[in-house]
């Protein structure tokens, strides 16, 4: 028996980022913009979605992804854009982010032809999601009034992944000791470029600029991958 | 909490190099701006790698301290706090030079090899 040193020098995501290429070269082909969607739970991605997807000039589809249950593509499904439902795990447990691997195992449930834009909405949380590419056009992320304004300063990993960052439930702020002010700041530290739009889904506050945001995307020239 | 996901891409990517020899040792390069825990990810890769060739493997992790550059200015300096703006300018056109590294740098594999392989002290390419 011998001890041999192997040089390999490789992404230990390597693979993951193969076939994060593969779904990209099918969304380029089909001709289909794909946003990645990601926030911690309960930041009102689904929220969002359902204010602004249905005066989108784009034709949309979604990918819902969550640890368990349909609750949010059911409620995607009543604005009649076409979802489809991406489960990580079976029963209790399960993965905590969408991988290219899972997202490819939705493909054939999504009609690409029929869409222009295609919004993944990961599953929550500010860790893990930031980690996998799935093959996504952009990176937008959702943060809340209600989680603090030293996130950024958590999750860089998160916050320097993503184009534009949406600051949530701007309704709830009366009620909070919360300085947007101290939260901008410290995104500026950690992702100086970030497109930054601040709103409310739940009452409609400012959400046009969110709609007009996912319209550019769906308008972008596919880029090399 | 990601370490869990992490440990299962090194596995797969050892697995697929040690073309079925049992492996001792992993030597990764992990960035700071990966966030990792070492000592979780350790943990995790000691499950995720049983009943596979890197079960009982040692896993060594070179931490690469994140290093920065400003385009306008040309300064360059380590990154301690997550602040990444130029510190002489200000300005946002920062490179990042080192610290998103995950990398399966090496792995020290244990294969049987002829008695004349051994005198002449030569192992064959696999």
């Amino acid at each position: 028996m011998h001890r041999t040193k192997v040089k390999i020098a490789e992404d230990a995501l390597d693979a993951n980022t193969t076939i994060a290429d593969a779904n990209r070269h099918d969304f380029d082909h089909a001709g289909v913009r794909v946003v990645n969607l990601m926030s911690a739970p309960g930041a009102g991605k689904t929220t969002l979605l359902e204010a602004t997807l249905p005066g989108l000039d784009a034709r949309v589809g979604v990918l819902e992804g969550d640890v368990q249950g349909s609750m949010d593509a059911d409620r995607i499904a009543h604005l009649h854009v076409p979802v489809v439902q991406l489960n990580t795990g079976a029963g209790f447990g399960g993965e905590c982010h969408l991988d290219a691997n899972m997202v490819r195992s939705a493909l054939p449930d999504l009609d690409l032809d029929q869409i222009d834009l295609l919004v993944i909405e990961n599953v929550g949380n500010l860790v893990c999601p930031a980690e996998f590419r799935v093959g996504e056009d952009a990176r937008a992320m959702i943060c809340s009034v209600a989680e603090g304004e030293d996130k950024p300063l958590k999750y860089p990993l998160m916050f320097r992944a993503c184009e534009l960052v949406v600051i949530n439930k701007v309704d709830l702020l009366p009620h909070l000791e919360y300085d947007i002010e101290k939260l901008r700041h410290n995104l500026e530290s950690v992702n100086p470029d970030a497109e930054v739009i601040e709103c409310s889904a739940r009452t409609g506050e400012r959400t046009d600029a969110f709609g007009e945001w996912l319209s550019r995307v769906a308008a972008r020239e596919a880029a090399a991958v | 909490m990601h370490e869990l996901s992490l440990a299962t891409g090194i596995v797969e990517t050892v697995v697929r190099h040690a073309d079925g020899r049992p492996v001792t040792s992993v030597d990764m390069r992990i960035g700071t701006l990966r966030q990792v825990v070492p000592e979780s990810l350790e943990f995790y890769f000691g499950i995720c790698s049983r009943d596979t060739v890197c079960e009982g493997a040692t896993l060594e992790q070179e931490i690469i301290q994140a290093r920065l550059s400003c385009r306008a200015c040309g300064e360059q300096w380590e990154l301690d706090e997550p602040d990444f703006r130029c510190r002489s300018c200000a300005g946002s056109d920062v490179e990042v030079v080192a610290g998103t590294e995950f990398e399966v740098d090496s792995i020290e594999v244990t294969e049987e090899i002829s008695t004349d392989q051994e005198e002449a002290g030569c192992i064959a390419p696999r």
